[in-house]
């Protein structure tokens, strides 16, 4: 058998917050989890399910009401911050700061754990700055005040700074929230690169499932009762825990689809005719409208879709009238017309 | 290449620059203090009293050696010490108005001294100018112990609440330790009132050289007892959360440094009396000049700026050729409120400038 070697690992641990002097609530008990190198982890869960808590734990940031956490084989609670400081970096939601701090100066507090009692940067600290900005792809950032920085510059900045700690373990809270998807995009991109090429251990929370799907080297499922599973997230969707930890009133998780269906009982039923991408469009126009596929002699509409000289047309069929249309939304305008 | 400086490579020349123009202005303000006031005294009487020249008239050079000279390093002194307890509580707080007098530090130093002189004070001392030396003693140590009571109930309640409730925290904590205060005052003897206002007004002219030997030393202390804590004051400006992620033991530089920051504005409370906005508006001065937000160069510049603002204010407050002098915190107020809403207006939003 081989024995593997992780980076990081709790044991029998238990999350939640201090409360009074004896009292506390607790979040989660008794979790078992590894972080191996190398590896981009994503910690996925509904809202209020203790993400933020377990990241922060698993940081250091806050003490676990019972249980073990090991860093490259060493019992935490026995390290001084210094070393731990040297173990793991963080990037938290917490507001940035907007003083007079630049981009470079920011990043530079990073080399917090390695400089002396002034602070004063080497020649090495400043090359890991430097080295810090360009993975982030934020070099041109680094004269910049952090207020002037847009959310998605000052994220960038945020991970630069938890780089130049030069940590084995970078543990984000949220790095993507507040950002549009070709920033969200290039966070994850520049995360999994950190993992593939400098051997970082990388875990973050999300609430962007889908993306998290795709960039994952093993995703943490953790639900409102405090269960965490760790899993390929292939193994995860096909066992349905994604599905299952997601499940609400609302949406669940489409394990056929890949992606979150809201949940309207279809009282309409349509049928349609077509293929390729124009037929998956329309089915999800028709769900939307709230309608659901069924046969030809039950549908109330009846929609056939032809191409014409490149061009999708849409046919509506409504009892006896009928007309052709050549996007989706003149033809449900017709539609909620006549009906 | 002289780029020791974490901000960026051609900073420091401009740095040490503009430190050196500040001693500079100290030194000049230093002696217009020491000339002017209800006698006027030449720059070489004064060269004259201080190396001892024979040449020199004894009396100007009574007025130089026991008055001025004392008055002017005790002012510069103390506005060292306000400026760089604001520079602190600001970092720590993370709010770019805390100061020891916002904060109400300075409402617990006052309540201190209040129960100091109108409570405690043996009777037959006559207070502030004519006391002794132990009781000097007792009006430092009971400011200390106040401003300290209410730092230390900011600080608990600090971990809890966000900047904006700290500070109105602050500000209910002053109408509360006022109160209690004006409850004190109301069951006083004339005069031991008369004591106490004078403390209240606040002035630099009470520190002779025997209070010199305490006050000096104190804040000199307080000043270096701030230097291991330069880099962790740094750390501080992202929040206690990235702090302690950094490898600060958070908990305790908390406490070392407000601790310091308590004793600065304790003593200079208790020796010269409640002093406000140097400790809001001079940090404010040297972020603004300095464009740093780097403690190893902002802690020796709010030292400086401190000072020459203190002088700058104690120069009006003697408003030359008048025999009285005016009240100081009345001068520091004036010069100090519109240079934070001229910030204000001038900057949109504070928190750009200061490192809230």
């Amino acid at each position: 058998m081989i024995e593997e070697r992780y980076v990081l690992e709790a044991s029998g641990l238990s999350i939640g917050y201090f409360r009074g002097k004896n009292g506390h609530s607790l979040v989660a008990e008794d979790l078992n989890l590894k972080l191996r190198h190398g590896e981009l982890v994503c910690l996925l869960g509904p809202n209020g399910a203790g993400k933020s808590t377990l990241i922060r734990t698993l940081a250091g940031l806050d003490k676990p009401l019972a249980g073990k956490i090991f860093m490259d084989g060493a019992d935490v609670s026995t390290l001084v911050s210094r070393e731990r400081a040297r173990f793991g970096s963080v990037v938290l939601t917490d507001q940035a700061p907007s003083g007079m701090l630049t981009a470079y100066s920011i990043v530079a507090l990073g080399r917090y754990p390695h400089t002396r009692w002034t602070g004063i940067l080497s020649e090495y600290d400043r090359s890991r700055v430097e080295w810090a900005l360009r993975v982030v792809d934020a070099e041109s950032l680094s004269e910049r005040q952090v207020g002037e920085l847009s959310d998605g510059e000052c994220q960038k900045v945020m991970i630069a700074r938890a780089l130049a700690q030069d940590a084995k373990v970078l543990f984000l809270d949220e790095p993507t929230a507040f950002l549009d998807l070709p920033r969200r995009v290039e966070i994850m991109r520049i995360l999994r690169d950190l993992a593939q090429e400098e051997g970082l251990a990388v875990i973050l929370s999300s609430h962007d499932l889908d993306l998290s799907v795709r960039c994952a080297d093993e995703l943490w499922l953790m639900n409102p009762a405090g269960i965490v599973v760790q899993g390929y997230p292939e193994d995860l969707a096909l066992r349905r825990i994604i599905a299952q930890t997601f499940q609400s009133d609302e949406v669940n998780w489409d394990t056929d689809e890949g992606c979150f269906r809201l949940h309207r009982i279809p009282k309409r039923v349509a049928s349609m005719e077509g293929k390729g991408s124009v037929a998956l469009w329309t089915r999800r126009a028709l769900a939307r409208k709230g309608y659901r596929l069924g046969r030809v002699e039950d549908a109330e509409l009846k929609v056939t879709i032809t191409h014409l000289n490149g061009h999708p047309t849409w046919r509506a069929r409504i009892s006896d009238s009928w007309r052709s249309f050549d996007s989706l939304q003149s033809m449900f305008r017709w539609v909620e017309s006549i009906s | 290449m002289v780029s020791t400086n974490w901000m960026g490579r051609f900073r420091m020349n401009r740095t040490s620059g503009l430190l050196i123009a500040l001693m500079f202005l100290n030194l000049v303000a230093l002696a217009l203090n020491i000339g002017l006031g209800s006698v006027s005294i030449s720059i070489s009487d004064i060269l004259g009293s201080l190396f001892g020249s024979e040449k020199v008239d004894n009396v100007l050079s009574g007025i130089v050696l026991e008055f001025r000279l004392p008055r002017g390093l005790t002012a510069m002194l103390a506005g060292a010490a306000l400026s760089v307890s604001g520079l602190m509580m600001q970092t720590v707080f993370r709010n770019p108005l805390a100061d020891p007098f916002v904060l109400g530090v300075n409402g617990g130093a006052s309540l201190g001294v209040a129960i100091a002189l109108l409570v405690l004070a043996p009777s037959g001392i006559a207070l502030t100018q004519n006391l002794k030396f132990s009781g000097h003693i007792l009006v430092v140590v009971a400011a200390s112990v106040g401003a300290g009571a209410v730092l230390m109930i900011l600080l608990a309640f600090a971990r809890r609440v966000d900047v904006i409730s700290l500070l109105i925290l602050g500000l209910m904590i002053s109408y509360g330790v006022g109160a209690i205060v004006s409850i004190l005052i109301f069951y006083s003897m004339a005069d031991r009132l008369q004591s106490f206002f004078n403390w209240s007004f606040g002035n630099f002219s009470s520190v002779t050289w025997s209070h010199f030997l305490v006050f000096a030393p104190s804040v000199v202390i307080g000043l270096v007892a701030v230097a291991p804590h330069v880099k962790s004051l740094d750390a501080f400006l992202l929040g206690e959360r990235y702090a302690s992620s950094m490898g600060v033991n958070v908990r305790r530089s908390r406490i070392l440094i407000l601790g310091s920051a308590s004793l600065l504005a304790g003593v200079v409370t208790g020796f010269c009396g409640p002093i406000g906005f140097v400790g809001i508006a001079a940090p404010h001065f040297c972020r603004l000049l300095l464009k740093t937000p780097s403690h190893r160069i902002l802690v020796p510049s709010a030292i400086l700026f401190g000072s020459l603002i203190s002088l700058i204010a104690d120069l009006i407050a003697k408003a030359p050729g008048v025999e009285a002098t005016l009240p100081l915190n009345a001068v520091t107020a004036l010069i100090g409120a519109p240079v934070v809403i001229a910030a204000l207006l001038k900057q949109r939003n504070l928190r750009r400038v200061f490192g809230g």
